[in-house]
């Protein structure tokens, strides 16, 4: 089947095997590698990605059923190079180790901050409890977003 | 540039990650890739009657399936355990096969029986469903305890009584006498259960043969390149070392769980000459619950031995620990070398015997996971040390603080030698108890822990102190102890001409931020900035032969390793700088990145020594060029970090639901060089100690505890 869909800008069409995941469509036919596949349960949030403006686990979606959709993956948030503020914010508060939870974690900081610019501990910890990470024990984590909430 | 030690420098890997840059295995491809789904096992114990491979290899797309057979035929063994431990009374250890492909029977939930190979994912996916296996279930056993019981389920033929070894460590006398002699005796029996690493990235092998050159190229989730290299080479595939070039990119985390040189990714290699195409294998959550190793699965009875003072006089365990069906390469020495050994704990005891039978179980292969054997002794020692504590009616601070081993610096007071082999090297571990009692507040703590129960709460306050050995290990030591591998570290520090360095080390970074401690440390010792130095690691041909990150070794093993190769560039350079001074060596001393002859002006920088070294025109004579240097390091000790833990935990009686209110961590790493990764690695270890004290586990057993 035709899909075609815009991602971090730029228009992409491609002929796609049906059952084809949105996140598998990303990492393999358009080549953003970016966004990460950590289960198949739907559980660990490593495939977050803005959707029309909504995060979603593109493991959860075809990529045929994104027909038109403008999307953002994580290659999207840095601009010509620099880091966007959560971006930095995590590098800043130590939020990753390993960095194969951050594209995520970071899409998902997005869109609490972008819905709820002053959030709570307890908002910020219930904001990200679709994505695991195995390495930080989120404390790092929760202080990034804390931090960059005052520079957003 | 200089002074960085202790410096919370920010890590130079987080840009690449946080751009989504970072490249982890399953992220590579390559021309003409294939793609590779194992047929698991749904049964823990079943007869394989037979294996019908035909649909599935009819189908379009599929280029081949594999069965046990073709790996038998091929003569193809899987991979080997690297430490042997034998029977109490000589006999050498049991060492069951462990087939990449299982062609009699099937011993736990997950074991592989055919591979197959398809152009696509989805069609290998296919392909896999349509392999028919047609299994006889057997009797399965999980209980460690039970598994050498008369008439316990048999995991393999040659392992009577499912018994891989028996082994003791300690004085059996001496604890006996102990405990005839106790004024009290605290026991407990308890299941230390299994539980799944579970890194996020899962593991992933894309794998390649070039028939021009019989080269075979591999890459892999590996904590250690250099040890799956060798495993593969010598031991699986029978291939000269040099024909495999083995390369760890960015990896998704570990806990251990990606030291081990898997069957899957082996057969995926051998796979791929076979078909002459590149194979590419990722697995899925589910297969990284059922093939990664798991780790603990301790069946336990611990006992304590008081005087009527309420001095330590004993202590002695008798443990079950499950290896799983098969064992992995470090399997052996995880419940014995690396748990036995620290059943001293903190603490005086002038009697330990230790006592472990290993066990093989119809369940995924143990081995390490986050802090290997050594949290396994610190949970046993510290829930006697705790439970005797409230059983005597005394504090279990104060009970610490009575039977803890006095401070000890290693310098003026000698090592503390244990009752179990090991050689401490300094402790204080009554300013560590002390400094998080006072950190906590402890007294207002049970001010506050009184208020509450007379309100009808639940609260409690919860310690545990601990030593490790770490910095793994001395090789001759680990060698008289069974292991069948070195466990020193190599570094190279490689001055460019430009004055620029690219260190390549055996450590792998998976999340620990070598990338930007290392570079901390020759920046530091070399007085140039952290921008000229770059870390080099996972990959086979490029770096020296390391043995890889595990058992919280990297700094300490490989850090000296790096350190001695400074030495080097210091010392070659100062002669370089020497003749360029027209000076002796001894006449220079090297401060802020340049050779400055004593007591003068005259100087030399860094980068001009480079440059000479590389353009040495006019050179010292009997001076090879070059400024570039590898060494290995091969420690003499195991370093022995400590600390003390508080956990203020509140639960609610109705619902049971338990929440921690605080935790107030103290812990000497010893020359900490970036204060902010350290205190993230303590976050990380903290939050895997919570996953297992509430939350995880493996449910193939769940044996009740009663403490």
């Amino acid at each position: 089947m035709k899909v075609s869909m815009k991602v971090n800008g730029t228009a992409y069409e491609h002929d796609v095997e049906p059952r084809t995941l949105l996140v598998q469509h990303l990492r393999e036919n358009i080549g953003l590698t970016g966004t990460h596949v950590g289960c198949d349960t739907s559980s660990c949030g490593a495939c977050t990605i803005i959707v029309n403006g909504e995060t979603v686990k593109s493991c959860t979606l075809l990529a045929v059923q994104c027909e038109g959709a403008e999307i953002k993956t994580i290659e999207g948030m840095a601009t010509n190079g620099e880091l966007h503020p959560i971006q930095e914010s995590f590098k800043e508060k130590h939020g990753l180790q390993c960095g194969f939870c951050t594209p995520g974690m970071v899409m998902s900081s997005w869109q609490l901050l972008d819905r709820n610019p002053k959030p709570s501990e307890h908002e910020i910890r219930h904001a990200i409890e679709g994505n695991f990470c195995r390495c930080t024990g989120y404390h790092n984590i929760v202080k990034a977003v804390q931090d960059a909430a005052t520079k957003l | 540039m200089g002074d960085l030690i202790g410096k919370s420098v920010k890590r130079v890997e987080d840009n690449r990650f946080l751009k989504g840059e970072g490249k982890y295995t399953d992220d590579f491809n390559m021309q003409h890739q294939t793609f590779a789904v194992y047929v698991r096992s749904p049964h823990a114990h079943a007869n394989l009657v037979s294996v019908d491979i035909s649909a599935a290899k009819a189908m379009d797309g599929v280029i081949t399936v594999f069965t046990g057979k073709d790996i038998k035929d091929a003569g193809i063994v899987g991979s080997i355990c690297g430490w042997q431990v034998d029977f109490k009374n000589g006999d050498t250890m049991k060492e069951p096969g462990h087939p990449i492909l299982a062609f009699d029977k099937v011993r736990h939930v997950g074991d592989a029986v055919a591979l197959v190979i398809a152009e696509d994912l989805g069609t290998a996916v296919d392909a896999a469903s349509a392999v028919e296996v047609n299994y006889e279930v057997l009797d399965a056993i999980v209980d460690p305890k039970a598994a050498v019981l008369d008439g316990a389920p048999q995991v393999h033929d040659d392992v009577p009584n499912n018994t891989i070894f028996d082994w003791e460590l300690g004085n059996k006398e001496e604890t006996d006498a102990a405990f005839e002699n106790a004024h009290h005796i605290t026991e407990l029996s308890y299941h230390n259960q299994k539980i799944v690493p579970n890194a996020i990235e899962p593991r992933a092998a894309l794998a390649h043969f070039d028939s021009n050159d019989d080269k075979y190229t591999l890459y892999t989730t590996s904590q250690n390149p250099h040890l799956a290299r060798l495993i593969i080479a010598a031991f699986v595939l029978s291939i000269p070392e040099h024909k495999l070039r083995v390369i760890a990119p960015d990896v998704g985390g570990g806990f251990g769980s990606k030291i081990f040189t898997y069957n899957d990714e082996c057969g995926v290699l051998w796979a791929s000459k076979q078909i002459g195409r590149p194979v590419k294998w990722t697995a899925d959550r589910t297969e990284a619950f059922l093939t990664d190793c798991h780790g603990r699965d301790h069946v336990t009875d611990a006992k304590l031995a008081l005087d009527a003072e309420g001095n330590i006089t004993g202590l002695r365990t008798k443990t079950y620990a499950s290896l799983g069906a098969y064992l992995s390469n470090f399997s052996t020495c995880i419940p014995t070398w690396l748990h036995g050994t620290l059943m001293q704990g903190l603490y005086t005891t002038p009697a330990v015997h230790v006592d472990v039978t290993g066990v093989v179980t119809n369940t995924v292969p143990v081995d390490a996971v986050r802090g290997a054997g050594r949290p396994e002794a610190s949970f046993c020692v510290e829930r006697l040390v705790e439970t005797a504590a409230r059983e005597i009616g005394m504090d279990p601070a104060e009970f610490r603080l009575k039977n803890f081993i006095p401070p000890f610096d290693g310098v003026e007071q000698e090592g503390y030698q244990t009752q179990v082999a090991l050689q401490y090297d300094s402790g204080n571990y009554e300013g560590a108890l002390k400094k998080v009692l006072k950190n906590a507040n402890y007294e207002k703590l049970k001010e506050e822990r009184a208020a509450a129960r007379s309100d009808g709460k639940l609260m409690g306050i919860g310690f545990s102190t601990y030593v490790e050995a770490c910095g793994i290990a001395p090789s001759a030591v680990v060698g008289s102890l069974g292991a069948r591998a070195g466990l020193f570290e190599c570094a190279e520090v490689r001055v460019h001409p430009t004055g620029s360095i690219t260190v390549f080390t055996g450590s792998h970074s998976h999340g620990q931020g070598h990338e930007t401690t290392f570079a901390q440390l020759v920046s530091d010792k070399l007085g140039i900035s952290t921008d000229m130095v770059e870390i080099s690691h996972g990959d086979t041909n490029n770096i020296p032969f390391g043995m890889g990150t595990y058992g919280s070794r990297s700094l300490a093993v490989c850090g000296s390793a790096i350190m001695k190769s400074v030495d080097k560039v210091k010392e070659k350079g100062a002669r370089i700088a020497a003749h360029k001074l027209e000076c002796n060596p001894e006449d220079l001393e090297f401060a802020n990145g340049s050779w400055n002859v004593k007591g003068t002006e005259k100087s030399v920088g860094f980068g001009d020594v480079a440059l000479t070294a590389y353009v040495p025109h006019d050179y010292p004579e009997n001076e090879e060029p070059g400024l570039d240097f590898a060494s290995f390091y091969d420690p003499t000790n195991f370093v022995y970090p400590f600390g003390a833990h508080i956990c203020v935990v509140e639960i609610d009686k109705d619902t049971g639901e338990v929440k921690i209110v605080r935790y107030i961590a103290v812990d000497d790493a010893g020359n900490i060089i970036n204060p902010m990764i350290v205190e993230g690695q303590v976050h990380g270890g903290i939050a895997h100690g919570i996953g297992q004290a509430l939350y995880e586990g493996s449910c193939s057993m769940m044996i009740p505890v009663n403490c």
